[in-house]
């Protein structure tokens, strides 16, 4: 009772790798609240899924398996995950800020009253003390977010409901198996006893999903534009330094809004968390919302004809001059020094 | 078949263009530096309302928007590209509220307009990039949601058939109506202000807005009835007061904090070929690449 449950999302029989992340989160927050961490998978022939979980320091792993409940669909996942929380009653429940997690968590906390915080960038444990109620809670889940795009960073408490419930983005938290032999208990859901059949009112007609052709959050070096590479094709560029060097090409929300990179490539806070051994940053200005998506690099090289452009603060190289002659010669001088 | 389509839109602070005097010194938002704009995603939401009303001749479009007296600009902008009518819920009791408290009061008023097929609304407001309002919506209604649309391809025979855009790929789903949808910021961009229905609906207030102007309006208003655009407040919804509101969120801001990174002593150079060669040669030797 009152323990601390992560919903793992899964596609073609993996768990998704925030999920696993989330796990990790969850089993130092366990830890720290001294209970037990609990998962959830929801899908169809899931035999043997607690392979995948149990690693990562899962007590419980709740299996809830029907053909009927994949591919995902709001309302079945919604309906076991109240009935599930209704009767274990945890103290915190996680998702990932996904398509999926960002679907479903509203809706389960719309039906248990209980606060729902988006896409935390940390979650800590604390008190809280009401002064004008004068109440004092010990051990609440911190949900800690950025707001209005970025500028702000806030705390959220949720002290009178639960569960307390975050979601939180693929790639800010650390996933980390604790002990490859772990061992947990599998409990597996009654359907029928938690599933209505009215709740099958949305079918999937057709699914078209594809390996993501970008893997930002395993690169050892990014490259990186903004709004100032000034078009698609000067984009370009950055591929070429990136295929010389090893890189992979990351972009800023403006240089995705501006059509210039594909989204699955958005640095920031609405798009991944990156912490590589290097990132050159090129025409990029810095808003807050990218820089905390990639602060935590081990070296920045920032590139920008603006010589008080805000990523220069964080930046262990500035270069000021234009990428238009800065990237080729990064790339000519790579290619004599590397013979 | 004509449907009865409400659309959920929100004057918001315009946070993607944040200017220099957009927090004061002491950490808060200046909200009075934001100019204050139509949600991104409610106008996509709006025009995917739009084309399903060109597509089922007899439908109407309303606009249904929760905050202070301004955010009646929002139903104006709605009928100015085609919505037919709107509904401002605004009331002090609606002040502070969170996702659920904001889906609690937006239910009670889509209660209250009772009569609807589909309920249309951006993913999520850029003020806080929650995309909670939408599917906690459904959820005290009792209806099924769509989310991440993209694309809404056909309603037919009390069923919708929706493209999502999902992150690595799209789906094609069928709900069957009444539903909630909420819309991504990669559907169709809305359509542009209509100059006829901007003469016609210039004049279109709130009552609280008419008492600001001048008396002429009072005449014009009565003559044509669709200039007076609907309040509502707290009892019109005939919301319980404890579940508005701060009262009603079950979450607390604990503290705010204005996000400030931790400068670094960092190396400055120019484009120069010595100095880009020197640090190629520095990077490579300790092994940051190659």
């Amino acid at each position: 009772m009152n323990n601390i449950f992560v919903y793992c999302e899964i596609e073609d029989g993996i768990i998704g790798d925030v999920s696993l992340e989330l796990l990790t989160k969850g089993r130092s927050l366990a830890n720290k609240l001294n209970c037990k961490l609990e998962a959830v998978v929801i899908g169809a022939n899931l035999k043997g899924i607690e392979s995948q979980v149990f690693p990562y320091g899962v007590d419980v792993l709740h299996v809830a398996d029907d053909a009927r409940l994949y591919p995902y669909t709001s309302l079945p996942h919604t309906s076991i995950l109240i009935n599930l929380f209704k009767q274990e009653k945890p103290q915190i429940a996680l998702m990932g800020a996904t398509s999926i997690g960002r679907d479903l968590g509203p809706r389960v906390s719309s039906a248990l009253f209980s606060g729902l915080t988006a896409d935390c960038t940390s979650l800590e444990i604390g008190d809280h003390e009401d002064k004008k109620e004068g109440k004092s809670y010990k051990d609440l889940l911190y949900q800690i977010r950025p707001a209005f795009g970025g500028n702000i960073v806030a705390t959220i408490i949720n002290p009178d409901q639960r569960p307390q419930m975050a979601t939180v983005r693929e790639g800010v938290m650390k996933k980390e198996i604790l002990d490859a032999n772990y061992k947990g208990e599998i409990k597996q859901i009654d359907v029928k006893k938690f599933v209505n059949n009215t709740d099958f009112v949305v079918e999937v007609i057709e699914r078209h999903m594809e390996k993501s052709k970008v893997n930002l959050k395993g690169a050892s070096i990014i490259v990186a534009g903004g709004y100032g590479m000034g078009s698609k094709e000067n984009f370009q560029m950055l591929y070429d330094l990136a295929s010389v060097i090893g890189a992979e090409v990351g972009a800023s929300r403006a240089a995705v809004d501006g059509g210039f990179a594909e989204h699955e490539r958005q640095i920031g806070q609405t798009g991944v968390t990156v912490r590589p051994k290097l990132y050159i940053a090129c025409g990029i200005s810095g808003q807050i919302q990218h820089i905390a998506g990639m602060q935590e690099s081990s070296v920045i090289i920032a590139i920008n004809t603006d010589p008080n452009a805000p990523i220069n603060t964080i930046a262990d190289y500035v270069i000021t001059g234009s990428v238009e002659e800065v990237v080729p010669k990064l790339i000519k001088y790579y290619k004599k020094n590397s013979k | 078949m004509s449907l009865k389509i409400v659309v959920l839109a929100k004057q918001v602070p315009d946070t993607h263009n944040v200017g220099k005097d957009a927090m004061k010194a002491d950490g808060t938002v200046n909200r009075a530096a934001l100019p204050a704009i139509f949600n991104p995603e409610d106008l996509n939401a709006l025009e995917q309302a739009l084309r399903l009303k060109d597509k089922n001749p007899g439908s109407t479009v309303t606009i249904l928007t929760m905050g202070p007296g301004k955010a009646a600009e929002v139903i104006r902008e709605g009928l100015y590209r085609g919505a037919d009518n709107g509904y401002l819920l605004t009331d002090r009791a609606f002040a502070g509220a969170d996702t659920l408290a904001t889906s609690y009061a937006i239910h009670m008023a889509i209660k209250k307009i009772k009569d609807f097929d589909v309920i249309i609304g951006g993913r999520q407001a850029i003020d806080g990039d929650t995309a909670q309002v939408g599917p906690q919506v459904a959820e005290k209604l009792g209806i099924p949601q769509v989310t991440y649309a993209e694309d809404i391809l056909s309603v037919e025979n009390g069923k919708a058939t929706v493209k999502r855009r999902l992150e690595r790929g799209t789906e094609v789903v069928s709900v069957a109506l009444p539903a909630v949808i909420t819309v991504n910021g990669s559907a169709a961009p809305c359509r542009p202000r209509n100059a006829k229905l901007i003469q016609k609906y210039k004049y279109a207030k709130t009552i609280t807005e008419k008492q600001e102007v001048i008396n002429d309006y009072a005449d014009l208003c009565n003559q044509r009835p669709y200039l007076n655009l609907q309040e509502w407040s707290v009892d019109d919804v005939q919301a319980d007061r404890q579940f508005c509101g701060l009262s009603g969120s079950p979450t607390k801001v604990k503290n705010i904090e204005s996000v400030v990174f931790q400068a670094k002593e960092s190396k400055k150079l120019t484009a120069a070929d010595n100095e880009i060669e020197e640090l190629i040669k520095e990077l490579m030797a300790n092994h940051t690449i190659g």
